[in-house]
């Protein structure tokens, strides 16, 4: 019987080992986590919100640095119409010391960002999500009282000249939602930093 | 579209080379190509071993297994390997970065500038598996394909390179 139990056990870790995240239509799980004001941050705390964009950036990361004022625009236009930006930081600051805490403050002092700026401690959300690199984008639906994926990857596709992009998945992702339709695009890949998980 | 390095850099290189009298690292070779481009220097080139490395000024662990992969084309100069950095530094900084970076630290390994933004298109193309980050390596032998999304240890690519020359000679 103990035998079977500890096997049962071992399953169950060798799943969540190989676990892949999420991918379109997942549920998403919600989080409570330390928000750049000092308060602990979950999506319960946003009963009118239709939905999230959930995104895993960081301070240190290039990619993540040129698209911050795309992130800043995104929730300034989406917040009002039910779908706020949240952002995680998911790297471990004793890899890269630009991503603690104290700077995660200072960054959303100095570029005031509008939205939640949370330090995904231990980086249970990232790994969860399946979030590899920063920046990486997670769109999140209300439906009854779920939280479904339904857009994962780039903001757009051009990293280096907002001005030159042709394509704005998030927007087009979340503009779907808001008009009932499905969303065309539900994943891409883009180039960024490897989320620095723990050593 | 292919960019090549101003013309008076070139010139300033060659007059430092001539007065230096070697040839050390090395600079006026940086093309900066898009994906088109870049996927016609790994097709139908069976016979060697092509490691190629995707990496960035910026990007930490990239700069730290770098070392591995100019170990590695030194290691097998003499025989058919052929090691290549694929840099994905953004355009605006090959310049100011890039090119220093590559001159600092004597990078002898062959360095190919990609610079295709519009990644969606291409990540796909290199492995089905890759996310994006990096650093990445994708190996390549005939019809063998090697990826791997993060950092080698030189040992690693070492054994790799090895077992690959090993299962070609039999």
């Amino acid at each position: 019987m103990k035998k079977v139990f500890l096997s049962s056990v071992m399953m169950f870790f060798i799943v969540i080992g190989y676990s892949q995240g999420y991918s379109p239509g997942s549920k998403a799980t919600d989080f409570k986590l330390l928000n750049v004001d000092g308060n602990m941050v979950s999506m319960t705390d946003f009963p009118d919100a239709k939905g999230f964009i959930i995104i895993f950036t960081c301070n240190s990361c290039p990619y993540s640095v040129a698209y911050e004022d795309r992130k800043i625009a995104l929730s300034n236009k989406y917040r009002p119409l039910g779908y706020p930006v949240i952002a995680l930081n998911p790297n471990d600051s004793l890899v890269q010391p630009k991503d603690s805490f104290s700077k995660m403050i200072e960054r959303s002092k100095e570029k005031r960002l509008p939205y939640h700026y949370l330090l995904d401690t231990d980086q249970k959300v990232a790994k969860q999500y399946g979030a590899t690199r920063t920046p990486h984008v997670y769109v999140l639906q209300k439906e009854k009282d779920d939280l479904i994926v339904k857009y994962i990857g780039a903001i757009d596709n051009n990293y280096e000249d907002a001005a030159s992009t042709s394509e704005r998945y998030v927007e087009a992702a979340v503009d779907a939602l808001l008009q009932g339709k499905d969303v065309a695009v539900a994943s891409t890949k883009a180039i960024g930093c490897g989320i620095k998980f723990k050593k | 579209m292919e960019y090549l390095i101003k013309p008076g850099r070139i010139l300033l290189l060659i007059s430092m080379l001539s007065l230096s009298g070697r040839l050390t690292g090395q600079d006026a070779t940086v093309r900066t190509v898009d994906f088109n481009t870049f996927s016609g220097f790994f097709q139908n080139k069976n016979d060697s071993i092509l490691v190629i490395n995707f990496w960035a000024t910026w990007c930490a662990p990239c700069v730290e297994e770098l070392p591995y992969f100019e170990k590695i084309h030194e290691t097998f100069k003499d025989q058919k390997v052929k090691v290549m950095l694929a840099s994905l530094d953004f355009q605006r900084m090959k310049e100011t970065r890039l090119i220093p970076f590559i001159e600092r630290n004597q990078l002898k390994s062959q360095v190919i500038h990609l610079y295709e933004p519009d990644a969606n298109k291409w990540i796909s193309q290199i492995d089905s598996n890759w996310t994006g980050a990096i650093p990445a390596t994708l190996i390549l032998f005939g019809h063998q394909r090697i990826f791997k999304e993060g950092q080698y240890t030189f040992d690693e690519l070492n054994q790799i390179i090895l077992k690959l020359l090993n299962t070609h000679k039999q």
